[in-house]
């Protein structure tokens, strides 16, 4: 039992970490910018295929710094030749653009690398046992992927709340004409955060790629989780979309370890037998339904407080 | 009098349905597969495949003075799609229909062949199954005018507990599948087929999973570590597999992984990247690159020759069905489609893998031996490696047609 749990929050820890560094750049566009960006799953796929060859001709240490920069300049042009011209027609087409944007970048993919997955493997530095546990080793690599997003929360947290280029940006996202009567150059602004997000979304890319499997349609694989990330954690909290990461990564976690059948579960609750239609679903075990539900969650957020858990401005 | 302007139009007319009908020289083969979207890479290859083998063919003279041309129609892995593009692959001269990935879509061709072809008895069309492995396309769905010849997954699951009889390092077996038919298929035939051949193997865990929403399967192998297993027995493919093992060697689990779908593409890549010990990791399956057959070694060799040293000629039951196909053309003299699959119904024939082939005229269930490979390190000289990563499957077992049989439920209405 102790084992189970320990191994559970464990788990869930690291792979609520990882979901926080794929969501960080999306809470801070959609934050600070109120840009839904479909696309930011297609960035961090962008992220993990510089990445990758990257680390083929020069290194994996050179990889991490030049892989989210690049990204993070698509990124820029994007907002600054694509977006900004769209923003003027309102959200709705701001939203199909990102969406035809995801499109573009995955086609672009598949031309340059192909459709199969590549070989993007952990670099021979890490690939190593950090600690074992009761007789599961855990990688070095994924403790450095905790690591790298426990820093990029601190970072972000100290640029957003501590330093005057974040005090400027939170004014222009409420007063911005204010703004840039003050002599900022508001737009710019944007620009810069939409790169900023879209490079920590490569980031995420270029450190998750050798975990998961890189191919063509490995945004779609993050695509989802990411917007449950958003909406549970509230929109334009950082804080909150690190806690959303969490639980949704604890509670996956152990709903996998839960072979109790749904039936039984609804039986403790007082509910004997199922309602009309929905007797296949009692035999269903939690551990079946484990990947649902964080979805299950934003649902249920979504009824009882649409805000989300720490929904407010940044 | 004719109007000019009739005339015309009759004449463009002409000529546009003229340019539809095929050229008298030219045999068309329809492969309908997705071709578009994330199932395209193995459409793809089952293209290139049927192109490799009609290039064959055409080298050695064609059939019946007739050259063979695969056009390849994208049914982007939907049943309805499907029915459309067979529609249209036959209204432009095809009559040899080949397709292999997806249950649905597999079913759907059945259903729309039997209809069609009753309804046209001049148009008549063969379909080639070349992989497909859902079990009702041989029983409640089977169809007169389909050849499957691939082993269906219920056989897949009866060769692999006849193998597992005779592995005595097998106690604790642990399953672990996708939660849709073929994975609940491959559940509940094992647990079926064990409980007959090796009642004192214990099943320790039994996971359905969906499929292709899981990206963290760490707690999955916790789950299998804690069980104490020392088999896994899984139907999981492409990248659920690749994540499922990446996380088993992340964690330093070990346990004997008899898969059905390793040979897909990128699962030797992800065996390599798991870091997972070499041979501990097996596939079932019609062929693989490494077989003791030299005529199956010289096919794989041209094919990688045309197609690429990193990709493996994954559809062994193509090579059978075109072996076949033109056999019956050459001995009837004739490429009608009918009276091919009639003689095919119930022939014998000599896999290119090895042993004994027969299709079986109940179900027009192909039968033929199955091979158990694992994977591991394979010198240059020694062997073909798999997707350039320098590991190569390795014959563990083989296990003979017989020991595959599987009962059907196949009433297919035959054509008077």
């Amino acid at each position: 039992m102790l084992q189970l749990v320990t191994f559970s929050i464990l788990n869930g820890l690291l792979y609520g970490m990882l979901l926080f560094l794929l969501a960080s750049g999306l809470t801070l566009i959609f934050s600070m910018m109120g840009v839904l960006n479909i696309a930011h799953a297609s960035f961090y796929m962008l992220g993990a295929y510089f990445g990758f060859q990257i680390a083929k001709e020069i290194g994996f240490w050179p990889a991490l710094l030049i892989a989210p920069l690049a990204v993070g300049l698509i990124g820029a042009l994007i907002e600054r030749y694509g977006l900004r011209r769209v923003h003027a027609y309102g959200h709705v087409a701001e939203l199909l653009f990102t969406f035809g944007l995801a499109f573009i970048i995955e086609e672009l993919v598949q031309m340059i690398w192909g459709r199969v997955p590549v070989d993007y493997r952990i670099p021979a530095g890490l690939n190593t046992t950090a600690f074992t546990l009761f007789n599961t080793s855990y990688p070095t690599f994924r403790v450095f992927i905790l690591l790298i997003a426990v820093a990029v929360f601190g970072l972000l947290m100290l640029l957003v709340t501590k330093t005057r280029v974040g005090l400027i940006v939170r004014a222009a996202l409420t007063q911005p004409r204010m703004v840039g009567m003050l002599g900022h150059d508001v737009p710019r602004i944007f620009m810069l955060v939409f790169g900023l997000g879209c490079a920590l979304a490569g980031l995420a890319g270029v450190i998750a790629g050798p975990v998961f499997v890189t191919q063509p349609s490995m945004a779609g694989v993050f695509g989802p989780i990411l917007f449950v990330v958003i909406v549970v954690g509230g929109l334009g909290s950082l804080a909150g979309a690190l806690i959303a990461s969490l639980l949704i990564g604890l509670v996956q976690t152990f709903a996998v370890a839960l072979n109790v059948s749904i039936g039984t579960v609804m039986g403790a609750v007082g509910i004997s037998s199922p309602p009309l239609l929905l007797d296949e679903l009692w035999p269903v075990t939690i551990a079946q339904i484990a990947p649902v539900v964080p979805y299950l969650l934003m649902v249920l957020l979504l009824i009882f407080r649409p805000t989300g858990l720490l929904g407010r401005r940044m | 009098m004719i109007n000019t302007r009739m005339l015309v139009l009759a004449v463009a007319g002409a000529i546009a349905c003229g340019s539809s009908v095929q050229a008298e020289d030219t045999f068309r083969i329809g492969l309908i597969d997705p071709l578009s979207g994330p199932a395209a890479t193995t459409g793809e290859v089952g293209l290139k495949t049927w192109q490799f083998l009609a290039g064959e063919v055409n080298a050695s003279g064609g059939l019946n003075g007739q050259k063979l041309e695969v056009v390849g129609y994208d049914n982007k892995m939907n049943p309805q799609e499907t029915a459309i593009q067979a529609q249209k692959a036959i209204d432009s001269g095809v009559r040899l229909l080949v397709r292999a990935n997806g249950s649905a879509p597999g079913v759907a061709l059945n259903d729309f062949l039997n209809k069609f072809n009753e309804r046209n008895p001049t148009k008549q069309t063969l379909y080639f199954d070349y992989a497909g492995a859902d079990p009702a396309a041989t029983n409640e769905k089977c169809s007169y005018w389909q050849i499957r010849w691939a082993a269906n997954i219920d056989m897949k699951v009866l060769a692999l507990a006849s193998f597992l009889k005779g592995q005595a390092d097998t106690k604790k077996l642990y399953l672990f599948n996708g939660d849709y038919s073929t994975g609940q298929g491959i559940q509940k035939a094992m647990r079926t087929n064990m409980a007959e051949k090796r009642p004192d193997v214990q099943i320790v865990g039994d996971e359905l999973v969906p499929l292709m929403k899981v990206n963290d399967f760490a707690p999955y192998v916790e789950k299998i570590k804690a069980s104490g297993a020392d088999t896994v027995v899984t139907g999981a493919w492409g990248q659920d597999l690749a994540l499922l093992l990446k996380a088993a060697g992340e964690a330093g689990l070990r346990v004997k992984w008899y898969t059905f779908f390793a040979q897909g593409i990128g699962s030797p890549t992800a065996v390599r990247q798991s870091g997972l010990p070499s041979h501990t990791v097996f596939q079932i399956y019609e062929a693989h690159a490494n077989l003791p057959s030299v005529a199956y070694r010289e096919e794989e060799k041209n094919f990688r020759a045309v197609v690429g040293a990193g990709q493996t000629m994954m559809y062994p039951g193509s090579v059978n069905a075109m072996d076949m196909f033109s056999k019956a053309a050459r001995d009837l003299k004739t490429l009608d489609v009918a009276k091919i699959v009639a003689s095919l119904e119930g022939a014998k024939f000599k896999p290119r893998a090895g042993g004994d082939g027969w299709i079986r005229a109940e179900d027009h269930q192909v039968f033929q031996p199955l091979y158990v490979a694992s994977i591991g390190p394979i010198e240059k000289d020694k062997g073909f490696d798999e997707e350039n990563t320098g590991w190569g499957w390795r014959q563990i077992g083989e296990v003979k047609p017989e020991d595959t049989l599987v009962p059907t439920t196949c009433q297919m209405k035959r054509p008077q």
